[in-house]
C-alpha cells in the first residue's frame, strides 16, 4: 500500500465504527450516471438564455452604452447595464478567506465608469434562444475612451503609473499618502528586531522571486438560473461553494430582502475558492425581474478565464539569517501581490503564512495589495499562502544546503510546535509539523536513489484552517432512517463524512442516513464551503444536530418506561436504562423510539446551530523527484509523496484525494501555468490549449502519508486538509530542480523555455 | 435560416430532433434531449468532458455538429450502466473514491471504457496517455488511474480489490 495513515494518540473513549473507514460516497451513484445536476444542468419552461457583453479593452472610459437596437431585437426580452445597478458604498464583508467591498463588486459584475480589464462585463442581455442574444451582443455600441493599462505589479507601482482608481489612497500607512496610486493597502507583521537577528546571522540568504497569476481552472464554468417572479420572489440555482454568501451579495447588489431571494446550490464542478463570488447571479437575477421568465446563464471557458478571479501573481523579496550550526536567527520579507482590477489580493493571509512553519524570534514581514488591469483576484486555496511560502520555502532550502544540513534536518531544528508563537500573533496548539517532517525524512522516498538528471526537493506548508457559522438538521424518520440537512455545498466528498460522523454519533448504519445540500430558505445560514472548514465546521454541527436528536430519542424511551430521562443512556443505536433502572428494561432502538415517535410527543429532529471555533491549523511536508530533459527544458515529475497532519481522517480516501490534487495543482503552477497577457493588455491564453492544467499522462502516482495529530477543539480530532497541498509543491519542485541542475530558479513557472535558458547560460557561465 | 431536421440513434433509441446548422453534438445532448451527463467544460475539444461514442469512436461531443448525426449512432454516458448494475468502472471510481467534484466522471468513464474495449489489458502508462485528453483537477489522477487498473483486471476475471 502506497498510501498510509498514521494515527495520533487520539484514544477515544469507544472503538469507532464509521469514522476512518472508506465507505461509498452517498452521492456517489448519480455522479457515475451523469444523473447528477451541475449548475449548467438545470432548465425551467418559458427559459431564456442570458449573455453577458465584455469589454475587448484593458483599461477604458465608458463614454456611453447604446442598447436600443439590442432591445428591438425580435426575441431579446431584457437588457441590463450599469444603469440596472445601484453604486454601493464602500464597506468590507468577509467572503471565504477574503474580503469584498460592495462598492468594488458592484463594479466587478458590471463595469460603471470604466472598464479595468480585458473581458469586464459591461452589458447583459437575455433572449429566447443563445443565438439570438449573441446577436444582440453584437447591436450594443459602446462608446470606450481607451485609456494607458499596467499588468505588471512592479510597473503599476511606479509613481506615473495608470491609475485604476482616482480615489485610492493607500491604506495601512502612517501619515498618509497625499496622492492617489495602485497601492492599496500595505500590512506589516513584526515580531523581535529583524536587524539585531540579521547581525547574528552567519550565513544569510536573500533572493527576490516572481510568481504569475494563475487559475482555480475548476472544470465546470460558472452558471446559474434565476426566475424572479413578478411580485419580485426570487428562486436562484447555481453552482458556489457558498449559496447563503450568494444570497447575501445578490439581496446587497440588487437591494432586495433576504428573504426574498431562495438559493438553491447545484452539484458544484470544482471550486478552489473561486466560487466564493458572485458574477452572473446578479446579472441573471436582474434579467429576470426586467423580463419576468427565468433566465439561464452559463460561462464559456475564455469567459472563465478573462473575467473570473484567477490568483495574484507576486514579487517578493525574503531574506533570512541563520548560525552555522543551523539556528534561524531573523527572516524578512516584502510581498507584493496583484489583486487584479480591484483591491483585495490575498496578501494578508500571504504575510501572515510566509514563515508560520518557523519559530522565530525575529521576523518582518510587509506585504503590498496592488491593482492591476487584470480580473480582480479570487480566493484558491490556502489563499495566498502558496505564493510567500514558495519564496520563503526555497530560501530555507537554500540555506540548509550552505550551511551543509539535510534540509528536513534544517526544519526540524526551527519548525514550529505547540507552544511557538506565530509571527502573526497567536500561539499554536497542538499542532503535526514536526511530525509531517519526522514521516518525511523516515519515508523510503527521501532516500531512494536517483537517476540522471534527477533530483530531489523538500518543502513544507501551512493553512490556517477555519470554522464559522454552520447550521445543521437531522430529521428522524418514522421508519428509523434519517435525513441530515447541511449548508456546505459538497466539492469533494463531505456528504460522506458528514454522514459517517452522524452514523457513529447515532449508533445507526451509514446507509440509513440520506443527506442533503438544503436550500438557503430551508436552513439557517451557513458560511460557504471554503477555508478547509466542512468536515470541521460542518462536521461539529452535524455532531451536535446528532446529539440533540440522541437526546431527545432518550427522553422518549425514558418517557415510555417512565423512569427520568436521565436514567437513559444511548449506546450503538439503543436507548438503555441506567444507573438504578439498569436492566429493567429491553433497550429500545432507534428504529424502535422512532416509530412510536408520535405517541410520545412528535417528531424528532435534532438541531445545530453554531459559530464553530478552533480548527486546528494543518501542516504538510513534500517530497518530490524531478528528472529534467536537458534538451528541450521540459521537467517531469516522477516521484511524489505528500505528508500531512490532518488531524484525525474521518473518511482517508477522500483525505488522501485531498493531498493527492493539491499536489497536482502545485505541479501545475510550479511548471507550466500563467496568465499571459499581449502588449494590447489582452490575455493571450483563454484556454485549457494554452492555459496548460496538468493531464494525466504529465503526473506519476502521488503516495501520501496522513499524520494524525487530533484537534483538541473537534470531537473526533479533524483539523481541514484541503488546502495546505497546494502550499508546499513549487518551492519543493524548485529545490529538486536545483538539486538536479545546481540552478536556483525564481520565478515561476519553470516551462521548458525557461528552463532551457537557464541550463544554457548556466553552461556558458560555466 | 431553417434549422436541420436528424434522425440518429442515441443510447439505442431512434431519436428525431431539430438543430440550428452551427449546434454541435453537445447543444443537441444537452439541450435538445435533455441528456446533461455530458459536460461542457471548454466548447474546443481541450477538457473531453463531453467525451461520447460516435459509431464506436471516442470524440469530444462539442467538436462534432448536430447535423452530422443523420443515421449514425451515439452512445453516452447515461447508457453505460446495464439497468440498476453499474458498469464496472463506475463501480472502481466509487470503491476508489476515484471523483471528487465529479464533473469530469462522465467524460472520463466514457474515455476509460473505450480504451478498455479497445485494450483490456493496458499499463498504467497507456492509461495516463489515453486520458490524457480528460481533465480532472480535482484528483491528480491517482485514484482514476488506480480505479481503471482495477475495472481492467475485473474485467479480465482476475481477483482484484481496492485499497
Amino acid at each position: 500500500m502506497p498510501n498510509d495513515v498514521k494515527t495520533g494518540s487520539l484514544a477515544p473513549d469507544k472503538k469507532l465504527k464509521w469514522v476512518g473507514t472508506r465507505p461509498l460516497r452517498p452521492d456517489g451513484v448519480d455522479k457515475v450516471t451523469g444523473r447528477a445536476k451541475f449548475g449548467a444542468d438545470f432548465s425551467l419552461p418559458g427559459m431564456l438564455i442570458g449573455k453577458v457583453l465584455r469589454s475587448p479593452h484593458p483599461h477604458a472610459r465608458i463614454k456611453s452604452i447604446d442598447t436600443s437596437k439590442a432591445e428591438v431585437l425580435p426575441g431579446v426580452k431584457a437588457v441590463v447595464t450599469r444603469d440596472d445597478f445601484h453604486d454601493m458604498e464602500s464597506e468590507f464583508v468577509p467572503a471565504g478567506e477574503m474580503l469584498v467591498n460592495y462598492r468594488d463588486m458592484v463594479r466587478n459584475v458590471m463595469a460603471r465608469e470604466k472598464v479595468l480589464y480585458d473581458g469586464h462585463a459591461v452589458a447583459a442581455v437575455a433572449a429566447t434562444s443563445n443565438a439570438v442574444a449573441k446577436r444582440a451582443l453584437k447591436l450594443i455600441e459602446v462608446d470606450y475612451e481607451p485609456l494607458p493599462h499596467v499588468i505588471d505589479v512592479l510597473e503599476a507601482m511606479e509613481p506615473d503609473a495608470p491609475l485604476l482608481h482616482e480615489d485610492m489612497i493607500t491604506a495601512g500607512v502612517e501619515p498618509a499618502p497625499d496622492k492617489p496610486s495602485n497601492v492599496a493597502k500595505v500590512v506589516e507583521f513584526a515580531i523581535g528586531d529583524v536587524e539585531a537577528g540579521f547581525a547574528q546571522a552567519e550565513v544569510i540568504v536573500e533572493r527576490t522571486f516572481q510568481t504569475k497569476p494563475v487559475h482555480q481552472a475548476y472544470i465546470e464554468p460558472h452558471a446559474c438560473v434565476a426566475s424572479v417572479s413578478e411580485d419580485g420572489q426570487a428562486e436562484l440555482w447555481c453552482t458556489t461553494q457558498g449559496h447563503y454568501v450568494v444570497r447575501g451579495h445578490c439581496a446587497r447588489l440588487l437591494g432586495m430582502d433576504v428573504s426574498k431571494i431562495r438559493v438553491t446550490a447545484s452539484e458544484i464542478g470544482g471550486g478552489f475558492g473561486g466560487k466564493t463570488v458572485v458574477y452572473l447571479e446578479p446579472l441573471a437575477l436582474a434579467l429576470s425581474a426586467k423580463a419576468c421568465r427565468p433566465v439561464k446563464m452559463v460561462m464559456s471557458r475564455d469567459e472563465v478565464f478573462r473575467a473570473s478571479g484567477p490568483t495574484s501573481g507576486a514579487h517578493m523579496r525574503i531574506k533570512v539569517g541563520a548560525t552555522k550550526d543551523g539556528r534561524i536567527t531573523a527572516a524578512e520579507a516584502d510581498l507584493k501581490y496583484q489583486a487584479g482590477a480591484f483591491q483585495g489580493s490575498p496578501v494578508q493571509p500571504g504575510a501572515m503564512c510566509a514563515f508560520a512553519p518557523y519559530d522565530l524570534e525575529n521576523v518582518k514581514v510587509v506585504g503590498y495589495d496592488v491593482v492591476t488591469n487584470r480580473p480582480k483576484v479570487a480566493a484558491y486555496r490556502a489563499p495566498g499562502a502558496p505564493i510567500s511560502e514558495y519564496a520563503v520555502e526555497c530560501v530555507i532550502d537554500e540555506l540548509a544546503r550552505k550551511l551543509g544540513l539535510d534540509p528536513i534536518d534544517f526544519r526540524l531544528a526551527n519548525a514550529a510546535k505547540e507552544g511557538t508563537r506565530a509571527a502573526y500573533g497567536p500561539k499554536f496548539g497542538p499542532i503535526g509539523l514536526v511530525e509531517t517532517l519526522q514521516e518525511a525524512k523516515a519515508h523510503p522516498h527521501y532516500t531512494a536513489p536517483l537517476g540522471p538528471d534527477q533530483g530531489r526537493g523538500v518543502a513544507s506548508g501551512f493553512w490556517f484552517n477555519i470554522g464559522g457559522e454552520t447550521c445543521a438538521a437531522l430529521n428522524i424518520n418514522e421508519d428509523g432512517t434519517a435525513a441530515l440537512m447541511i449548508g456546505t455545498p459538497d466539492i469533494g466528498g463531505s456528504r460522506a463524512s458528514l454522514c459517517m460522523m452522524a452514523a457513529e454519533e447515532l449508533g445507526i448504519d451509514l446507509d440509513r442516513i440520506r443527506p442533503i445540500i438544503a436550500d438557503t430558505s430551508s436552513l439557517g445560514y451557513t458560511f460557504l464551503t471554503g477555508g478547509s472548514r466542512v468536515t470541521f465546521a460542518s462536521g461539529m454541527a452535524t455532531i451536535d444536530a446528532a446529539q440533540d436528536a440522541v437526546r431527545q430519542l432518550c427522553e422518549r424511551a425514558a418517557k415510555i418506561w417512565e423512569i427520568p430521562s436521565d436514567a437513559v443512556e444511548w449506546e450503538d443505536g439503543y436507548a438503555k436504562p441506567a444507573g438504578a433502572n439498569a436492566g429493567d428494561f429491553e433497550p429500545m432502538s432507534l428504529a424502535e423510539v422512532a416509530k412510536v415517535a408520535g405517541k410520545t410527543g412528535g417528531p424528532i429532529v435534532g438541531h445545530a446551530q453554531i459559530n464553530a471555533q478552533g480548527a486546528g491549523p494543518s501542516f504538510g511536508t513534500h517530497i518530490v523527484d524531478v528528472e529534467v530533459d536537458r534538451e528541450t527544458g521540459r521537467v517531469t515529475v516522477v516521484r511524489y509523496t505528500v505528508v500531512q497532519d490532518a488531524g484525525k481522517a474521518v473518511h482517508p480516501a477522500y483525505v488522501e484525494g485531498q493531498y493527492q490534487g493539491g499536489a497536482v495543482q502545485g505541479i501545475g503552477w510550479a511548471l507550466n501555468e500563467e496568465y499571459i497577457y499581449g502588449e494590447d493588455g489582452r490575455l493571450e491564453n483563454p484556454g485549457f490549449l494554452d492555459y496548460r492544467i496538468p493531464v494525466a499522462s504529465d503526473v506519476p502516482m502521488i503516495d501520501t502519508v496522513i499524520v494524525e495529530v487530533p484537534n483538541p477543539r473537534h470531537p473526533y480530532g479533524v483539523r481541514g486538509v484541503g488546502e495546505t497541498p497546494i502550499v508546499p509543491p513549487m518551492a519543493a519542485i524548485t529545490n529538486a530542480l536545483a538539486d538536479a541542475l545546481g540552478i536556483r530558479f525564481t520565478e515561476l513557472p519553470m516551462s521548458p523555455p525557461k528552463v532551457l535558458e537557464a541550463i544554457g547560460e548556466a553552461a556558458a557561465g560555466g | 435560416m431553417a434549422k436541420v431536421h436528424v434522425a440518429t440513434t442515441i443510447n439505442g433509441d431512434a431519436v428525431e430532433f431539430l438543430c440550428e446548422a452551427d449546434e454541435t453534438l453537445l447543444d443537441v445532448l444537452r439541450d435538445e434531449l435533455h441528456l446533461t451527463g455530458s459536460k461542457e467544460g471548454c466548447g474546443s475539444g481541450d477538457c473531453g468532458a463531453c467525451s461520447v461514442m460516435l459509431d464506436g469512436r471516442l470524440v469530444c461531443a462539442c467538436l462534432v455538429l448536430g447535423a452530422e448525426l443523420g443515421g449514425r449512432a451515439v452512445e453516452t454516458i447515461e447508457n453505460m450502466a446495464d439497468g440498476e448494475v453499474l458498469h464496472p468502472l463506475q463501480r472502481k471510481f466509487l470503491e476508489h473514491a476515484a471523483l471528487q467534484c465529479g464533473v469530469c466522471t462522465p467524460g472520463i468513464l466514457v474515455a476509460a471504457k473505450a480504451l478498455l474495449d479497445k485494450n483490456p489489458e493496458p499499463s498504467e502508462t497507456e492509461v495516463r496517455y489515453w486520458l490524457a485528453g480528460n481533465l480532472c483537477r480535482c484528483t491528480g489522477y491517482d485514484k482514476i488511474v488506480r480505479a481503471v487498473l482495477d475495472a481492467a483486471g475485473e474485467m479480465r476475471g482476475e481477483l482484484t480489490h481496492a485499497e
